[in-house]
């Protein structure tokens, strides 16, 4: 179960909000990107999350370059899932790789900045503890959820040295 | 049932036929990353403890930060270098240009399946290759086993028919797609193209429709492999690469769209994203004064480009305070321009030639762009920040649009130039 309070953000965050391309030179040091990240969407983001944070946004999350760093330097600033009304395919599934969570939920309009949140990952359920609201989600395929539940494709791998069933 | 194009590349990679859908282990042609993604792909393939790589045909490309502008950098690239020799992987370097063009040059066959650490690879679909984007981690994964995971797309048949009028190119047909589409309208999903205008068109046009097809969300977009596809291999000279390969009559599309080329004008994207659309002749009236106008990338850096944008500025000069970045996309095209003196009378007319690489586009260096300065670029995307400064703007349009707009340092309808 996930828990966590919202950050929300609009439609089309780019590769470049998340990640921007004058910090090129630090993406070989994470850490240090991560200082950074969504810079170009909320400028003090980076200092204010805090771990366990959720992010809400609008359509087309992650659009933009493959740069999987984005998905990660989201993850290492301490954020516990994306919720999005739709995401950019690579996004999408940097963000499984490296064991981001991100869910599909059509009804992000009715959450707002600062709410706390509960998910359920496996059954498909968003609760909204602020406003006391539910909303069912299609559950993240479960391929792909069982990749989640290693933290990513790379400890997946190294655990069962193949990819996990269809 | 017929297949489309993307059932039949998967089809052949998985060694059963395959259907739109689908999650399929596919084995992989070739490999890439560059040096924005290339040193987490080596990390990850380091971490996965693979030991050698097994992708038949695996590169990386230094042509991002190329030649580099700052140590940390230098020190990632040379960490690519090193990977390279030690792997056997060959490295493409400073002055090679970018990867797609290179790909494209001396690589891609017909019915390929290309995975790419750089989300326009699917720049290979324009010679009937399924090119795609992914992460570092996915291609590392490729990089050491061959092959990955991926889902058999639907697949959007986007058909375009007629003559395209002059001043306008392969670039307004891909501005057009996305104004239709906009930037999600094709995500998870292949675009393939088909039509009279697509057949009568060549290689080097067709990548630059193919290069975009991620601006709307696409996995890949993918060009019938015919006759033109058999012309530019053999001008590349390996014309046995070529094989003839079209999707069937009877495929199934998830939807259809239909352009006419006759009809359309050249069409300019405006700040901050690319499917913000609009006729040039209409956004032309608004005097848009142009700081810095750059002709160039993998999307428009190709010889026909240049040839072009230089036909409007030899006749009708260079804007002064308009600055003039050029940018060819390889050594091959740099060397083919230099030999026609292409680049003597850009240099002539106060162009800066760069080095073949992806130049001002990443936003590191060799163009980044002053508090709310503008720059024209026949680039593939206008992110806010995209060119290294969120205080910019970035217009994309054709070469041409380009060329015309620094002759009057205005955003200006080409035709009238032609």
């Amino acid at each position: 179960m996930i828990r966590g309070r919202v950050w929300k953000f609009g439609d089309n965050i780019s590769t470049d909000h998340i990640a921007p391309g004058r910090y090129f030179h630090l993406r070989n040091n994470l850490e240090e990107l991560a200082k950074h990240v969504l810079e170009d969407a909320m400028e003090d983001f980076a200092k204010k999350v805090q771990k366990g944070d959720i992010i809400v946004a609008g359509k087309n999350f992650g659009l933009g370059s493959s740069r999987e760093h984005a998905a990660r330097i989201i993850k290492i600033a301490g954020v516990s899932c994306i919720v999005a009304k739709s995401f950019a395919r690579i996004f999408y599934r940097n963000a499984i790789n490296v064991g981001l969570p991100v869910i599909e939920l059509k009804e992000v309009d009715e959450i707002n900045q600062g709410d706390e949140l509960e998910i359920d990952l496996e059954n498909g359920v968003l609760k909204n503890l602020t406003t006391g609201k539910e909303y069912r989600f299609t559950p993240i395929p479960k391929f792909l959820l069982e990749i989640l539940k290693e933290d990513g494709i790379v400890n997946y791998l190294k655990k069962h040295g193949s990819f996990p069933k269809v | 049932m017929g297949k489309t194009l993307a059932e039949k590349i998967f089809s052949e990679h998985v060694g059963r036929d395959v259907k739109a859908g689908e999650i399929v282990l596919a084995r992989v042609d070739i490999a890439m990353a560059q040096d924005g993604t290339g040193p987490l792909m080596i990390n990850e393939f380091r971490e996965l403890g693979f030991k050698e790589v097994k992708v038949p045909k695996a590169f990386l490309f230094i042509d991002h930060a190329s030649p580099s502008p700052r140590k940390e950098l230098s020190n990632s690239q040379k960490m690519m270098r090193e990977f390279g020799k030690e792997m056997g992987v060959k490295v493409f370097d400073a002055g090679d240009g970018i990867s797609h063009q290179i790909l494209a040059e001396k690589y891609v066959k017909p019915g390929d399946l290309v995975a790419g650490a750089d989300s326009h690879t699917c720049t290979a679909g324009g010679l009937g290759a399924f090119g795609t984007g992914m992460g570092s981690t996915d291609v590392a994964i490729i990089f050491g086993l061959g092959q990955n995971w991926f889902k058999v797309p639907e697949t959007i048949k986007v058909v375009v028919n007629g003559k395209l009028q002059d001043g306008v190119y392969a670039k307004d047909i891909i501005l057009e797609i996305a104004r239709i589409l906009g930037s999600d309208g094709a995500t998870y999903k292949a675009l393939e193209f088909h039509g009279s205008c697509i057949e009568n068109m060549n290689v080097e046009d067709r990548l630059t429709i193919s290069n975009m097809a991620v601006e709307v969300g696409a996995k890949a977009g993918l060009m019938p492999s015919d006759e033109k596809t058999r012309e530019f291999l053999k001008k590349m000279g390996r014309e046995e690469d070529f094989r003839e390969l079209k999707a069937d009559p009877d495929a199934v599309y998830e939807t259809e769209i239909e352009i006419d080329a006759t009809t359309l004008e050249p069409l300019v994207s405006l700040p901050h994203y690319v499917d913000n659309v609009r006729k040039v002749s209409e956004v032309e009236k608004e005097k848009i004064k142009i700081d810095q106008v750059f002709i160039g990338t993998c999307t428009n850096g190709r010889l026909q480009d240049l040839e072009i944008a230089l036909k409007i500025l030899e006749k009708h000069g260079k804007h002064p305070d308009v600055r003039l970045i050029v940018g060819p996309a390889s050594r091959k095209v740099y060397m083919d321009a230099l030999e026609k003196g292409i680049i003597k009378k850009f240099v002539e007319l106060g162009a800066a030639v760069i080095p073949p690489g992806c130049g001002p586009c990443v936003g590191i260096h060799m163009g980044v762009l002053g508090d709310g300065e503008r720059v024209l670029s026949t680039q593939n995307r206008n992110f806010k920040g995209r060119m290294g400064n969120p205080n910019a703007e970035i217009y994309l349009a054709s070469p041409a649009t380009a060329a015309a707009t620094a002759v009057t340092g205005y955003i200006t309808d080409p035709r009238r130039f032609i």
